[in-house]
């Protein structure tokens, strides 16, 4: 097989995997009105990542990432604990909370500066492209690897923990009822969040994680309302895109992660205008028959 | 590290570049604060947030459209991207079944990612120019020209204007829109307005602290400022004090240490600002909140010891007989820790009068002993009188209302319920 051929399939699947988490993470969180929760997480955990690399100089090793992983989490329970402790509105929380993380991850990443593989533009996009560079795990990249891992670990607690999951996104009361705890739901939902943004974070970067988290399900909500077909379409359309993506990216020989998010705002726009013209067409009263 | 000297000599500004910097940084800080208490108040403030991470393609396309990378011709583009954004949250939450924050969340990385594609186009292409376009990712406030103030002096001073001429109308849309719809004022148009306004004080405060951070620059000083005012016109000037303070600060931490980025400081010390606001600030902080609530729960736990010994010495027809701690605790459960504490305090307070045969009522104790009784009892009877309740349902709400019941209160029950002798259980009402 020729080698180019070969980078392009490790940059597909690399990006796929990233965008398939984030679509299937991204349904639970669209459905419970959390879809900016994940854009604050993704933002917060810098200071994670920064001290993981100061610590370890990569981010490859497992402490590591679950070190920065939990920062996201003290995000999300530093955002309700400003809302309901110090009174403050929901949104002004979460503006507050994840902007002052990202500043302090930022005065890590330039205190760091030169020391560490880390630099201030890959906290923002990240490289898909520097995969192939990797070294190689059981004939995968590295990175590749860990993002391979990670979806599997996604995707069990979620096929684990459907029915909790599903109880407490569509009928919190009811789920309390069963005996299902929605804070515990909540917390290990938030915790596979933030796990993806930071493994996510080399290849697409820290901001464009949110694209993944919301795009795909925004998508799939759009075409249908049942919980297991709006995951398996957030899945294909974030494969789709990062196939699209890549090829856009190659054309014009810039960001893949950055082109794989045109992608899906183009396929969102696309899906929004032919349903547009679907009603349109509905819209139009029958013929009336002649009596 | 920190030195006084160094301090004054940043103070003084007599360095070209300082000044440069910290007025730079104080007037686009000001600009966002003030436009920003709208954007707290009508709770947008993540849509700030997008509009920030929209400019990015519009910063791109203007600098590929036009090869250079001047604030005059970057600004338009910025405008209309951030504008686009804006319309196409709107669009999206009219149109479509998203709720608001998935469309933000949707447009925001769409328009980003967009911006990074162009970016990275950009920089492949190798003009020499396009280096300093990644300054506004994270922002360069290093990196203020003089002839970037005039831009923020005149951005600042329209918004600030436009603010000042509008408030009145601002403040209504902010508060009540349906009222200001109502009142006939031109919701719509000046929606547009305020929106206007926002993009613009993003599309300029992007330079300093890039698109990330912009969103702090808006929502903050708003944020921190509400802990201490309740007043509209003290929250604005209060967030633009804070605001100038943190881009004050933040420069200088940036001048000290040059590695330093000024921006991301600027947000720290912002932050810092409104979290000491959330502990500290009277009446609305964390701490006064709590010390409310302790207060409140020692004056109810005091009053029922003191109820507790009331009873007791009705039930003997005798006040002057001393009670024990643990008699006390026969009337009613306390914490001990938490009783002892309550008796002391009533004691310090003269209610209450200690000796060898325990604890006993002073004259002042008794006639708050009184009081409680009868608030107690006079709303057990108001609510079997005017609200046909059985007396036995009725104790447990009056066990609440005595500690709330004022004066005033107490004269209009005693007044509509005829000034009665005997409750619902057949008990006296002491006068």
């Amino acid at each position: 097989m020729n080698t180019a051929f070969l980078d392009a399939f490790w940059i597909i699947l690399t990006g796929s995997l990233v965008a398939v988490t984030g679509g299937l993470l991204g349904c639970y969180l669209l459905l419970r009105r959390l879809s900016l929760i994940g854009d604050a997480i993704s933002h917060a955990v810098l200071p994670g990542i920064a001290v993981a690399f100061l610590i370890t100089g990569s981010l490859s090793s497992v402490p590591a990432l679950l070190g920065a992983a939990v920062v996201g989490l003290l995000c999300t329970w530093a955002i309700e604990t400003v809302q309901h402790r110090a009174g403050l509105q929901g949104d002004a929380a979460m503006g507050i909370v994840f902007t002052f993380l990202f500043a302090v991850g930022v005065i890590l990443v330039s205190s760091l500066a030169g020391n560490a593989d880390l630099d201030q533009e890959c906290v923002l996009y990240g490289e898909l492209a520097f995969v192939i560079f990797d070294q190689t795990v059981l004939g995968m990249p590295v990175s590749t690897a860990i993002l391979l891992a990670n979806l599997l670990l996604v995707a069990a607690v979620l096929t684990v923990g459907y029915r909790g999951f599903f109880l407490t996104t569509f009928d919190p009361a009811f789920a309390r009822a069963m005996g299902f705890s929605t804070v515990a739901w909540h917390y290990v939902l938030m915790s596979l969040v933030s796990l993806t943004t930071v493994v996510s974070f080399e290849s697409v970067g820290a901001i464009l994680v949110v694209a993944f988290l919301v795009g795909p399900a925004a998508i799939a909500h759009l075409l249908t309302d049942r919980l297991k077909i709006m995951l398996l379409l957030s899945a294909l359309i974030g494969v789709s895109a990062s196939v699209g993506g890549y090829f856009l990216a190659a054309a014009l020989n810039a960001n893949i992660a950055g082109a794989m998010t045109v992608v899906l705002g183009a396929e969102f726009v696309g899906v929004m205008v032919v349903q547009s013209w679907r009603k349109r067409w509905r819209a139009i009263p029958p013929v009336a028959s002649p009596t | 590290m920190l030195s006084l000297k160094e301090l004054l000599h940043f103070l003084s500004l007599s360095e070209p570049n300082i000044r440069y910097v910290v007025f730079g940084t104080i007037m686009v800080g000001i600009a966002s604060a003030v436009i920003g208490n709208f954007t707290f108040l009508r709770k947008r403030a993540l849509v700030g947030d997008a509009i920030a991470h929209a400019v990015l393609p519009g910063i791109c396309l203007a600098f590929m459209l036009q090869g250079s990378r001047t604030l005059w011709v970057l600004l338009p583009g910025a405008f209309v991207s951030g504008w686009l954004a804006l319309l196409s949250i709107d669009w999206i939450n009219r149109n479509s079944r998203l709720k608001p924050d998935a469309a933000i969340g949707l447009v925001l990385s769409v328009f980003f990612g967009a911006g990074v594609l162009l970016l990275t186009y950009i920089q492949q292409t190798g003009d020499g120019s396009q280096s300093g376009l990644k300054h506004f990712l994270f922002g360069q406030a290093a990196a203020i020209l003089p002839g970037d103030l005039w831009v923020f002096g005149l951005t600042g001073l329209l918004l600030c204007g436009l603010v000042a001429l509008f408030f009145k109308e601002f403040t209504l849309l902010s508060f009540d829109p349906d009222f200001a719809q109502a009142a006939g004022l031109p919701v719509r148009r000046l929606e547009l307005l305020l929106s206007t306004l926002t993009v613009l004080a993003v599309v300029t405060g992007i330079q300093t602290v890039g698109v990330v951070l912009m969103a702090a620059l808006l929502i903050t000083p708003a944020a921190a400022a509400r802990f201490w005012t309740d007043r509209l016109g003290a929250m604005v000037l209060l967030g633009a004090a804070f605001a100038a303070l943190a881009s004050v600060l933040g420069s200088f931490v940036s001048y000290q240490q040059p590695n330093m980025p000024t921006g991301p400081w600027i947000i720290v010390v912002l932050s810092g600002i409104a979290f000491l606001s959330m502990v500290f600030a009277p009446r609305r902080g964390g701490l006064a909140r709590l010390w409310d609530k302790l207060r409140h729960t020692w004056k109810i736990r005091e009053e029922n010891v003191l109820k507790a010994i009331y009873h007791s010495g009705e039930s003997l027809g005798d006040f002057t007989a001393g009670m024990h701690e643990e008699a006390v605790q026969g009337r009613r459960a306390f914490n001990p820790w938490q009783l002892r504490l309550s008796l002391w305090t009533l004691q310090r307070r003269g209610l209450l009068q200690h000796n060898a045969s325990g604890y006993r009522l002073s004259g002042e104790g008794l006639r708050e002993g009184a009081r409680l009784a009868r608030i107690h009892r006079l709303w057990e009877l108001y609510l079997t009188e005017y609200l046909r309740l059985a007396p036995d349902h009725v104790h447990d709400d009056a066990e609440a209302m005595e500690h709330l019941i004022t004066p005033e209160l107490e004269a209009q029950l005693e007044a509509a319920l005829g000034y009665p002798q005997r409750d619902p259980h057949d008990r006296d009402i002491p006068r």
